[in-house]
Parts: structure tokens; C-alpha cells; sequence
């Protein structure tokens, strides 16, 4: 059969766009908005921070370049708050990953119904934080909280303490709420990794010898440095720049025990009305938090060095 | 007095940049559901009576209604609190009162607890997108929100009969500097509640009328039994500022600092009473875990039947008798507040007004509904949780006989309260007190070391 003889006229091609121009299309909606809430407002804060505005002061917003950070960094409240995040964070941080680490060690073995105990684990940090503080700050009540009818009833305690009105119990009621809640964090990242180790591995260490404890030091823990400093790094940036389980719980008290730097930023902009002194405090803040992770990230890079 | 839309945008970006992690989004008005048709307005006058507010008094409605919009539909965002004075029935049968008499008027109610308020009206009103109308003020805001330009003047819009007929220290939360910024709407003191059971047991027939006889009482009741007989909210928060005005007064102070700025406090009745405060607290009178209590905490605790006393606003009485929460209703009993030496009672002013926002798109509907809130029927709706601020209404029998002792006591109190100071630098000089009253409860600091420092930081409070 003859084949016809039309044909058709070449389509005029536009000249397709390079790679990179398509790329930038897909991401400009996303960076457009990202730079118009974070980076805007981290400019406009920058800006703020050198500057006296307080609300309570119209009109009159003299520049003080630095000012606003020396007054701060010379502040004995400052310094106050900033002693009680690194307390709380070098506390719960370390108490979450070792307890992360021996529930992922414990989540990763096999056994019957582990899905069961995998889904109880995760119940605590599936809760909102508000609903977690009330929980605690309840279970912590002198007069009719569990904690206490609890240790009565068990006889390790013979009165009840008021354990949020002392100031040398409340921080650590706020970090047992804040470990409650976040180990299970610690644990799932961590159980991730610990799946990704071939158990080949174990396997051949049990058949040169070693023990539970050797393959623990020689084997898993190497092997999980990446993740655990994964871990750090966000739980050292997150509870360092703690404010809603305190707040609730304990609102800062008693006697400021429990004020760290981020309720001190929110009292001096929000309750201060010092929104200049406010954006010293979040830029110093941030500050602080970047520092930490860079020293994580320095440690990581020089973990992934080492292991490659 | 309308906010420059240049000011607005300004002190925005100010918050905008301090929150730095969060974005306002700023809303063109206050979620009005205006429709384009025309507003229709009416003086008080023509209006037909049925469209009157039930309950309002004429002269309200007269004031409030000049110009009022009675057919554009129309949201007004409210700002109250959900904790002391009104219950959150209350205020839903006040709103259904007036969006009967204005049915174009869309009353959205926000209750927030005491402790967000402030912070919440600050937020909203000048980072945010302003979307309140109607915003709840506490006796010592006033300077702070007008300094920030966030309520409104209303002295040329205060009927007549809110002048008169309303008790005078209701008005201390709502001027400044001899303006009118807000519509009195709660009027409350802490009143002495006390378990009379736990007083019969003690040997104990009447009130004490002094804090001497408080703490002399208070020995008596835990040679009971009462391991705590005083419970208290000193939590770091205004709860324990209120108690320690209070407490200031009845030992003779009354003012926290002078005419030129000079602190006050940390001498003569400030200083007694937080010096007896930390007495009892050592003497196992007081339960320590108040260091950790706000108001709603000591009704908790009373109502348990664990202590004998406490100071507390109105409604912690029907909260203590009301059969369904409370293991001690019907026992509990109240009385002024004691004084000390010549001074027979005292009160903290725990008034509370009604301000009309500077970014409402509609002023006078907003100054309507606070009228509406504040009339002498809307407050006698329910007397158990808040009193009036209507002198009338405690003439009226009516209105006090399902509780006398409470109107008996408030009349007292109520004669003279004493006010925190209403200051720009406020809010600061409360915080800083708050710490230093712990402080000392904690045994820290000596409460004249305690009050000292922060003496020493009013002229930076002050700047």
C-alpha cells in the first residue's frame, strides 16, 4: 500500500530552557515566601537590635549601635537565664540519648508484638506540648498530684513536696516532663540507624568472640556516631531555646528558677515592651545556637572523614 | 483617636522582627463580614424600641448609640478572660442579649486565662493584624496600652449614669491621665473565705478581723490536724502582687511609689507585709506549694478541704459551694478582708474595664457592646461570680439576698481599694517584684534586701 505522499511541516521548536532556569521556576514560589518570613524578618530584627524602641515611647527610637547587646551580655538576668538553658539542655539532652539509645537497643531486638511496644513508645511525643506541661504540671501538684500520692504510698516519701514552689525540684520536674517526651524522638532516629547496620557484622564479631558489651562499644556505637550527632544537634538547638513546656508548667518560677534565656527574651520584648532589647536577645540567642551547631557539625564532618 | 496607618505598619514590623520565627499575617480588618451595601445609621431616637438593647439603660444607649450601624452585617472580635469574675455562660447569655437588640452585630468572644491577656492583647494589637474591637483591661494597663496606642479615648462618650451610678475605684482600671480609656465592667477585691467547719473544730466562732488573729487562728486550726490551714496564689505571676497589695494596705502602705517616682514599696507597709507573709510561710501556717498557685489553684485546694483560709476573688466563693466540684460546699463562708492596727480592711482593686481598640473599623458599635456588658441588668444577670459595680445594686435586695455576707463584705472593701500603680513601666516593676517576693518566700534574700533591689532598678524601669 502506497504510503501517502503529505507531510507534515516541521514544528517550530522553541529552544528549550536550561536545566537550572526550570529549577529555579519550581523553587522560586518556595523561596519567595521563605525570604519573605524568615529572612525579612531576621534583616528587619537585625536592624531592630540597634536600635532603643520601646513601645511604651513612641516616636522616640534613638540608634545605639551594639548597645542593646552590651547591655545584655552585662546583664547578671541575662547571664542568669542563659546558665539555666545550658543546664537544661546539657541535662536533657544527655538523659534522652542514652535513654533513646537503650529503648531503640530495645525496640531493635527481635520479639513478639514489637509493634506494640514501638507504637507505646511513640505515644509521648505524638502529644502537643501544651497537653504534656498540663500533664505533668497535674501529676507534679503537691496537694493532689500522683507523684506524690505515689512515693507516699510507696513510703519514699513521709510528706508531700511541693515539687514546682521549691526552686531546687522545679527545673528538674520540667526536664522529666521535657525527657518524657522527647526520648521517644531520641529513640526512633536512633532505631533508624541501628536497622541500617548490617548484622552481618555482629555475626562475625560473635565468631571472633566478642561480647554483648564489645559489639555495643566496637560495632554499634562507631557505627551510630553519625545519627547520635544528628540527634545532638537537633536537641541541643530545640532545648536550648525551650519556652513552652516551662512556661506552662511553671511559668518561669519560682524565683526565676526555671526563667532560661527564651522566657527572658519574651518577658523583655513582650511583657518590657523592649522590642530593641528583644532583638539583641533573639540575635544572641540564635548566636549561641548556631556556635553549638557548628562544633556538632565539625564533629561530623570529622566523623564521616574518620569512617570513610 | 485613629492609629496613623504609617504608625501601624511601623510598630508591626517591629514585632514582625522581634518574633523573627513568626509571621503575622496582617488582615485588613477585623474579620468584618461587611457587606458593600450602604451602612445604615440611626441615633437612638429613631430607633424602634424593640432594636433597643434589653437591659441597657437609656442613657447608655443613648450615648452609645450615636451613629451606631444597625443593618450592615458586622463581626466584632472580643478579647475577655476565662478565669476570675464572669463565666463563659455568663458572657454567652450577655452577647445573646445584645446581638437580639443589634441583630447585625456578630459577637466573636475570645477568652484567654489571666496570665495571657496582657501579652495577648499586645501581640495582637500591635504586631499582628489588630483584629480585636473590644479588649479587657486590668486595673494597672491602662498607661501601658494608651502609651502604646492601642485603646482608645471614650471620656466624651461615658454616659452620664456610668459616672454616677458606678463605684468610684471601678473607674482607677479604666483612666489615665484623667481620661477615660475603657468602660468598667468588673469591679473585685479579694475577699477572706474560710471553712467554718475546720473553724467550729478549732474552737473558733468568727472571722478574724486581723492579720494577728489570722495567724493566731491559723495555730489553733493546725493544733487540729489542718497540716496547712492558709493557702495562697503567690505563684511568680500578678496573682502574688495582688495578694501582697493587698496585705501592704492592710499594714499601712498603700502607695508603691511617690508623686516623684521614688519607690515606696520596699518601706512601711510593703515591707511589713512581705516580712508577715514569709512569717507564716516559716511558721508552716502557709502551704509552700503556693509558690506554685494562681487563684484557680487555691479554690482547687479549699474545695479538697485540705486548708482553712485563703484570700481570693469573688467567684472563688461559688466555686468552694458549688456542690459538684467542691468536698466543702456549704461550709465555706466569707468576711473582709482583715486589716492590722488602725486600718480595719483592706483591698487590691481588681477592677477590670472594657477598652475600645484604635484599629476597630467600628468604634461605636464596639462602645455599644461594652455599654451593653457594664449596664446595671446586664451585671445583676449573675451576682455569684461577679459583683456589680452598680452603688444601686447593692441597695437592691433583689439582687443581694442570695448572698449577703458576699454584698455585706464587698460593700466594706469596696469603699476603699487600693490600686496597683498605673504606670507605663508597669508591667516591668511587677515582674521584678514577682522575683523579689519569691525571692524571699524561698529564703533567698531578707525581704528588706528583696524589696531594696528592685528599688534599686526603678529608675531603669522608669527611662
Amino acid at each position: 500500500m502506497a504510503v501517502g505522499t503529505l507531510r507534515r511541516a516541521p514544528l517550530k521548536r522553541s529552544k528549550p530552557w536550561p536545566e537550572t532556569w526550570v529549577a529555579a521556576a519550581f523553587v522560586a514560589p518556595a523561596a519567595l515566601v521563605i525570604f519573605l518570613v524568615v529572612v525579612v524578618p531576621l534583616a528587619r530584627a537585625a536592624w531592630m537590635s540597634l536600635f532603643d524602641i520601646e513601645l511604651t515611647r513612641p516616636g522616640v527610637e534613638p540608634f545605639v549601635g551594639l548597645g542593646n547587646y552590651l547591655t545584655q551580655l552585662t546583664s547578671a538576668g541575662f547571664w542568669d537565664s542563659v546558665f539555666k538553658a545550658l543546664f537544661f539542655t546539657v541535662v536533657t539532652t544527655v538523659l534522652e540519648l542514652s535513654l533513646g539509645v537503650g529503648l531503640a537497643m530495645l525496640m531493635d531486638q527481635p520479639m513478639r508484638l514489637r509493634w506494640v511496644l514501638r507504637s507505646l513508645v511513640i505515644l509521648p511525643w505524638a502529644l502537643p506540648t501544651i497537653v504534656n506541661a498540663l500533664m505533668w504540671r497535674w501529676i507534679d501538684n503537691a496537694t493532689y498530684g500522683s507523684l506524690n500520692a505515689l512515693l507516699t504510698q510507696v513510703g519514699a516519701l513521709h510528706d508531700y513536696v511541693p515539687w514546682l514552689s521549691q526552686d531546687t525540684t522545679a527545673m528538674w520536674m520540667v526536664i522529666i516532663a521535657d525527657v518524657w517526651k522527647m526520648t521517644p524522638f531520641c529513640a526512633i532516629l536512633i532505631l533508624a540507624g541501628l536497622q541500617g547496620i548490617d548484622r552481618e557484622l555482629f555475626e562475625a564479631a560473635r565468631v571472633d568472640g566478642a561480647g554483648t558489651v564489645a559489639i555495643f562499644r566496637r560495632i554499634i556505637l562507631p557505627l551510630l556516631t553519625p545519627i547520635i550527632l544528628i540527634v545532638l544537634v537537633l536537641r541541643t538547638m530545640e532545648a536550648f531555646k525551650v519556652f513552652d513546656i516551662i512556661w506552662i508548667m511553671t511559668g518561669g518560677g519560682p524565683a526565676s528558677s526555671t526563667q532560661t534565656v527564651a522566657i527572658y527574651a519574651y518577658r523583655t520584648a513582650y511583657q518590657g515592651y523592649d522590642f530593641g532589647q528583644g532583638a539583641a536577645l533573639g540575635y544572641l540567642i540564635a548566636i549561641a545556637i548556631m556556635l553549638l551547631a557548628a562544633v556538632y557539625l565539625w564533629l561530623l564532618r570529622r566523623t564521616g572523614t574518620t569512617t570513610s | 483617636m485613629t492609629r496613623s496607618v504609617a504608625a501601624t505598619r511601623g510598630i508591626a514590623w517591629r514585632l514582625l522582627g522581634t518574633a523573627t520565627a513568626v509571621l503575622f499575617v496582617a488582615s485588613a480588618c477585623s474579620s468584618s463580614s461587611a457587606t458593600p451595601s450602604p451602612a445604615v445609621t440611626q441615633p437612638a431616637a429613631s430607633q424602634p424600641a424593640a432594636s433597643q438593647p434589653a437591659g441597657a439603660s437609656p442613657a447608655a444607649s443613648a450615648a452609645a448609640s450615636q451613629a451606631i450601624d444597625t443593618t450592615t452585617p458586622m463581626t466584632l472580635n472580643v478579647l475577655l478572660m476565662q478565669q476570675a469574675a464572669y463565666s463563659a455562660s455568663d458572657i454567652k447569655a450577655m452577647d445573646d442579649a445584645f446581638t437580639k437588640a443589634y441583630p447585625n452585630i456578630t459577637i466573636n468572644p475570645e477568652l484567654v486565662s489571666y496570665d495571657s491577656l496582657h501579652d495577648k492583647i499586645v501581640t495582637a494589637q500591635v504586631g499582628g493584624s489588630g483584629k480585636y474591637d473590644v479588649v479587657l483591661m486590668d486595673t494597672p494597663w491602662p498607661a501601658e496600652l494608651v502609651t502604646a496606642n492601642i485603646v482608645s479615648d471614650i471620656t466624651s462618650k461615658v454616659p452620664a449614669d456610668f459616672t454616677s451610678g458606678v463605684f468610684d475605684s471601678a473607674w482607677t482600671a479604666a483612666k489615665y491621665n484623667g481620661k477615660v480609656y475603657g468602660v468598667p465592667w468588673i469591679n473585685d477585691t479579694k475577699f477572706f473565705f474560710y471553712n467554718t467547719d475546720m473553724f467550729a473544730k478549732a474552737g473558733i466562732a468568727t472571722a478574724p478581723k486581723t492579720w494577728d488573729e489570722v495567724e493566731a487562728d491559723a495555730k489553733l486550726i493546725k493544733a487540729t490536724g489542718v497540716k496547712y490551714p492558709i493557702t495562697a496564689s503567690w505563684k511568680q505571676a500578678e496573682a502574688v502582687i495582688c495578694d501582697w497589695t493587698q496585705l501592704a494596705a492592710a499594714f499601712g502602705g498603700s502607695d508603691f511609689v511617690d508623686a516623684s517616682g521614688k519607690a515606696l514599696f520596699n518601706q512601711g507597709g510593703g515591707l511589713a507585709a512581705l516580712t508577715f507573709m514569709k512569717k507564716l510561710i516559716d511558721e508552716g501556717l502557709v502551704d509552700p506549694a503556693s509558690l506554685s498557685q494562681t487563684e484557680d489553684d487555691v479554690n482547687s485546694v479549699m474545695s479538697a478541704g485540705q486548708s482553712a483560709m485563703a484570700l481570693n476573688w469573688t467567684y472563688g466563693l461559688s466555686v468552694m459551694n458549688d456542690p459538684t466540684k467542691s468536698k466543702v460546699a456549704g461550709k465555706m463562708k466569707v468576711a473582709p478582708s482583715p486589716g492590722e492596727g488602725s486600718v480595719t480592711t483592706s483591698g487590691v482593686n481588681g477592677g477590670m474595664s472594657l477598652a475600645v481598640t484604635t484599629t476597630t473599623k467600628h468604634p461605636n458599635e464596639a462602645l455599644a457592646y461594652a455599654l451593653f456588658l457594664a449596664s446595671e441588668s446586664s451585671q445583676e444577670m449573675d451576682v455569684a461570680n461577679a459583683l456589680p459595680m452598680w452603688k444601686a445594686s447593692f441597695d437592691n435586695t433583689n439582687v443581694t439576698k442570695g448572698n449577703p455576707d458576699l454584698f455585706a463584705a464587698a460593700k466594706i472593701q469596696f469603699a476603699g481599694l487600693v490600686a496597683r500603680p498605673v504606670v507605663p513601666y508597669y508591667t516591668k516593676l511587677s515582674n521584678a517584684l514577682q522575683d523579689a517576693i519569691q525571692q524571699t518566700l524561698l529564703g533567698k534574700k531578707t525581704p528588706q534586701q528583696a524589696l531594696d533591689d528592685v528599688a534599686a532598678q526603678l529608675p531603669t524601669f522608669q527611662q
